[in-house]
């Protein structure tokens, strides 16, 4: 490995100096997917197209040509972002063949800017799941550790990063499907607030609550990859018209003055020794770096899972309605009627983890029980809601760990899905508030395995957030 | 103990919007198949809907015509269910949030009493793909799915099939004034739901059954009337009535069960998460409202005003075309009440042969103001009249060159008159004396034959006047 050391705003410095062509890193990254591909991190790579591309990038910077902020870098998009012409299998056996008739909003950015898109992750089944074990196409493995999991769903999207497989990747997070593997594998990624990157293009699981992000091996990686990928778009009415500032502008700043708050809830008896170690000594570091450490209250906090799972599900339920064996994606043979061809193609198109969730969030909706969970649970998140709005107005952004433990073993939890769910208790909070938070590595446990410290941010506030996330990272650097 | 017929209406009707209702997709009926589609209306996984202002605006402008409160505050639901004309297995409705609510519509019955019949709510909606089943398996066209729709929903005010029938010829009326909607029955633009149920005098409501598939105003009077003796008979017959959809055959002339409220779907509506509520200001919707065309009744009073019967008024304003067109004659030849009682007449003999859908008037405003010109004018006269208004309903055009190429210019010379009159009072005696007598009625006997004698060019008038002078 020559180049994939480099972290993204390092490799763009070599192309843009000649140092380094672009088809040069291409070819190195799939020297490396293969050498590593036992991670099972990818569902589909497209090397001749990449190749491809690399060579036309590399050309129009010869001639002199603006490349863009990403220029010639590869990376790699979540299987649930379509890109034109290549497959979109959302990790389930229903997509495996189907191939995107459009691109996402967010991948047509990446490319507009510069980027080769060299593959597609794995990912939990329909981005449902907390490990990459839920993929039609087998279990991702962390990288750290290959007898463990990544973490999901965005598994395939860290284990990639964190592999040197590409620069950068994107994924998605509904309840903390960036966040938990970003920490699991020890790299950076950002859930921005809800609204801030398009959703156009991405399959949706749970619309209100998913959001975009990237992953990266640095904070300032992963502040330009958000430059690229963020703000307004015709095409989704929820994405916010709020002006997106330069993320790289501020981020050398420093945390002198600034207040993060400490919220005791998330920091209960079910942490990890290691990780209350890990986060109890990078809030010290924040202190002596001028901090000001404030405590906060969340009391709500204990529901907002309860809360994840019964909106996220409704919506789930709703989403993948689609999914019918009419127009694309798996058909059963031997139907009898209409009626028999959706039951069949969805008893065979999805898996146990999808299943499960359609059910729960079809019970939620379903007349009688309306009012009890979904009318109430969407009356809780405004209570959660203002309780973070509260929590943030008397500091700069709040800390927490990112999961209360590390990596877990492959197989440890998927008989029991409580205490899978339960994995995403500190980073569903978030997605219910749809505040910003970042995932970065603080350390490591007595095995090696990466320890995760969140920042969860104002709406709208994601400078601020890799602002402090920098400044940690930096003061660092020598101890990864 | 007589028996009461209550019935409430839904009504859909499709928005002539240019695009789709959540995407940029053409509105456009009877294009190939699946030709005006993309993700967004086809469900492509990842796809996200946009709401058209467009829409939006139109569905303000019916409520405001209808006298609806429009609510500043609306939402998109989903209204969740399986089947293969809906690609994303959901339609995106409102429920608990409408974008209207109220208002109402005055009917005029038989009897010329007229009756109010309330509103319940419009709402903004899309419309479904379209299945057509062929030899070769049932086949889907997403070309409508996704093409807005309102959705009107009455109060069940009325009580008979003809009430039924007034509110939805208003209704459509008022939809063509606004010109929201084209209201073609025949491609689906826009159909009806009943309610219907029956009760005894001072009873509480009965349980009702909802009628589907009707596909005209024809239909709607015969399903309602077939519908509310089936439920009198059943209940007559100490039978319950079941809460269910029925299907009406108007092949057979009767309403088949559907589905029954027990296996009816659940559709677990719930508040749409790609869509942010709809907030309109209440500027917004003065600025639509300074957008309402002139609608019936202001013009019935203007045309009052010009010397109309109110008869003629509501005749020639029960459609905006009629109207309009009534309106376009006058700018050419401003005789209201000459051209008013042209068009009633043999204007609008020519519309009621035709199907409702395809009552289009044909002639050009203009040539139709030139003839009237020519008759009133007395070059032609009244048959002559309508030879030119057939040809000029058929594509003829230019009355004028009509009038000579066709040979009916009326005779109106007097010497040339007396000398054919002559002759027929001389052969007709008996004639002579019965109008001698007071007859006046034998004077048409007269006009005819002179209108024989001259290939219908005599001028009626001047025949009159010279028999009698004759006659003396």
């Amino acid at each position: 490995m020559k180049y994939l050391d480099y972290s993204l705003t390092e490799i763009i410095d070599l192309l843009n100096s000649g140092q380094v062509t672009s088809q040069e890193l291409v070819r190195e990254c799939f020297d490396r997917i293969k050498e590593t591909q036992d991670l099972n991190a990818l569902n589909s790579t497209y090397f001749d197209e990449a190749m491809k591309r690399a060579g036309e990038i590399d050309a129009a910077r010869a001639r002199g040509e603006n490349v863009g902020a990403l220029g010639g870098v590869p990376v790699v998009l979540k299987d649930n972002i379509n890109y034109l012409g290549t497959r979109t299998t959302c990790a389930s056996k229903f997509l495996e063949n189907f191939v995107s008739p459009y691109t996402a909003t967010c991948a047509s950015k990446l490319h507009d800017a510069g980027a080769v898109i060299i593959a597609k992750a794995n990912m939990d089944e329909f981005a449902m799941g907390s490990s990459n074990e839920n993929s039609a196409f087998g279990a991702v493995r962390n990288p750290v550790d290959t007898s463990r999991v990544p973490g999901g769903s965005s598994g395939g999207s860290a284990c990639t990063v964190a592999a040197r497989q590409c620069f950068a990747s994107l994924g998605t997070d509904t309840g903390g499907s960036i966040r938990e593997p970003a920490s699991f594998c020890g790299v950076v990624g950002i859930k921005p607030t809800y609204g801030r990157v398009s959703r156009y293009g991405v399959v949706a699981f749970a619309s209100s609550l998913d959001q975009v992000g990237p992953l990266t091996r640095t904070v300032k990686d992963n502040a330009l990859m958000l430059n690229v990928i963020a703000g307004a778009d015709d095409m989704d009415m929820t994405a916010s018209k709020v002006a997106v500032p330069d993320y790289l502008a501020d981020i050398d700043k420093g945390v002198k003055g600034l207040k993060i708050g400490v919220a005791k809830q998330f920091f209960s008896d079910k942490l990890s020794g290691d990780v209350r170690t890990a986060l109890e000594q990078a809030i010290e570091w924040y202190k002596e770096a001028g901090a000001e450490i404030v405590t906060v209250d969340l009391p709500s906090l204990d529901t907002a899972l309860a809360v994840y799972y019964v909106i996220s599900s409704a919506e789930a339920a709703s989403n993948l309605a689609r999914f019918d064996g009419v127009k694309y994606g798996v058909r059963a043979e031997n139907y009898a009627d209409v009626v028999d061809l959706y039951f069949k193609s969805r008893t065979q198109g999805f898996g146990k983890e999808v299943k499960r969730r359609i059910m729960l969030g079809n019970y939620v909706l379903s007349s009688g029980y309306y009012d009890a969970f979904y009318r109430k649970a969407k009356r809780v998140q405004k209570v959660i809601r203002n309780e973070f709005s509260e929590a943030l107005k008397m500091c700069d952004c709040l800390i927490s760990p990112t999961t209360a433990t590390t990596a877990f073993k492959l197989g440890e939890k998927s008989g029991d899905h409580v205490a899978m769910y339960l994995t995403d208790i500190f980073t569903v909070p978030v997605n219910i508030a749809s505040v910003p938070a970042i995932s970065l590595p603080c350390g490591k446990d007595g095995q090696g395995l990466p320890i995760g410290m969140q920042l969860i941010g104002k709406h709208f506030d994601e400078a601020t957030l890799y602002r402090v996330a920098n400044a940690f990272e930096t003061a660092h650097k020598e101890d990864k | 103990m007589s028996w009461n017929t209550v019935i409430g209406l839904e009504v859909h009707s499709e928005l002539n919007t240019r695009t789709k209702c959540f995407c940029g997709c053409k509105n456009e009926f009877g294009n190939k198949p699946n030709t005006n589609c993309c993700p967004v209306c086809t469900a492509m996984p990842g796809a996200l809907p946009v709401l058209n202002r467009d829409a939006v605006e139109r569905a303000i402008l019916m409520g405001l015509a209808v006298g609806c409160r429009i609510n500043n505050y609306s939402v998109f639901e989903r209204k969740n269910y399986f089947y293969p004309d809906l690609c994303k297995a959901y339609q995106i409705s409102q429920l608990e949030y409408p974008l209207c609510v109220g208002g109402g519509l005055e009917i005029e019955l038989e009897d010329g009493t007229k009756k109010f019949i309330r509103l319940n709510r419009i709402h903004l909606e899309e419309d479904a793909g379209k299945l057509i089943h062929s030899a070769r398996g049932t086949m889907i066209d997403y070309n409508r799915g996704g093409v807005p729709l309102i959705e009107i929903v009455s109060e069940p005010d009325m009580s008979s099939a003809e009430e039924a029938v007034a509110y939805l010829e208003k209704l459509r009326s008022t939809l063509l004034y606004v010109g929201v909607s084209d209201c073609k029955m025949q491609e689906g633009s826009i159909r009806f739901d009943v309610n219907i149920s029956v009760n005894r005098d001072g009873e509480p409501l009965g349980t009702r059954t909802e009628l589907k598939n009707l596909n005209s105003f024809r239909a709607v009077l015969r399903a309602i009337k077939y519908e509310s003796n089936r439920q009198i008979e059943e209940l007559e017959a100490g039978h319950p009535i079941i809460q269910e959809t029925r299907r009406w055959d108007d092949e057979k002339g009767k309403t088949y069960s559907m589905r029954t409220k027990e296996d009816s779907q659940d559709y677990r509506y719930f508040p749409d998460p790609d869509l942010i509520p709809l907030e309109v200001t209440n500027e917004y919707i003065e600025s639509i409202r300074a957008k309402l065309p002139k609608l019936a009744p202001q013009r019935v009073t203007e045309y009052i005003a010009m010397g109309l019967t109110e008869q003629d008024a509501l005749l020639i304003t029960q459609e905006r075309a009629y109207a309009d067109f009534f309106e376009n004659v006058l700018s050419y030849f401003n005789e209201p009440k000459f051209v008013c009682n042209w068009i009633t007449a043999e204007v609008f003999k020519k519309l009621n042969a035709l199907e409702v859908d395809d009552r289009k008037i044909t002639v050009q405003p203009k040539d139709l103001a030139e003839m009237l010109r020519l008759y009133k004018d007395g070059e032609i006269n009244q048959a002559g009249a309508r030879k030119i208004f057939d040809v000029l309903w058929d594509g003829g055009t230019e009355p004028s060159k009509l009038v000579e190429s066709l040979g009916l210019k009326q005779m109106n010379d007097t010497g040339a008159l007396t000398e054919v009159l002559q002759k027929i009072v001389a052969d007709n005696p008996k004639a002579v004396a019965e109008l001698k007598a007071g007859n006046e009625k034998t004077m048409a006997f007269f006009v005819g034959q002179a209108m024989r004698a001259t290939q219908g060019k005599a001028n009626p008038k001047l025949v009159g006047e010279i028999v009698k002078e004759l006659i003396k």
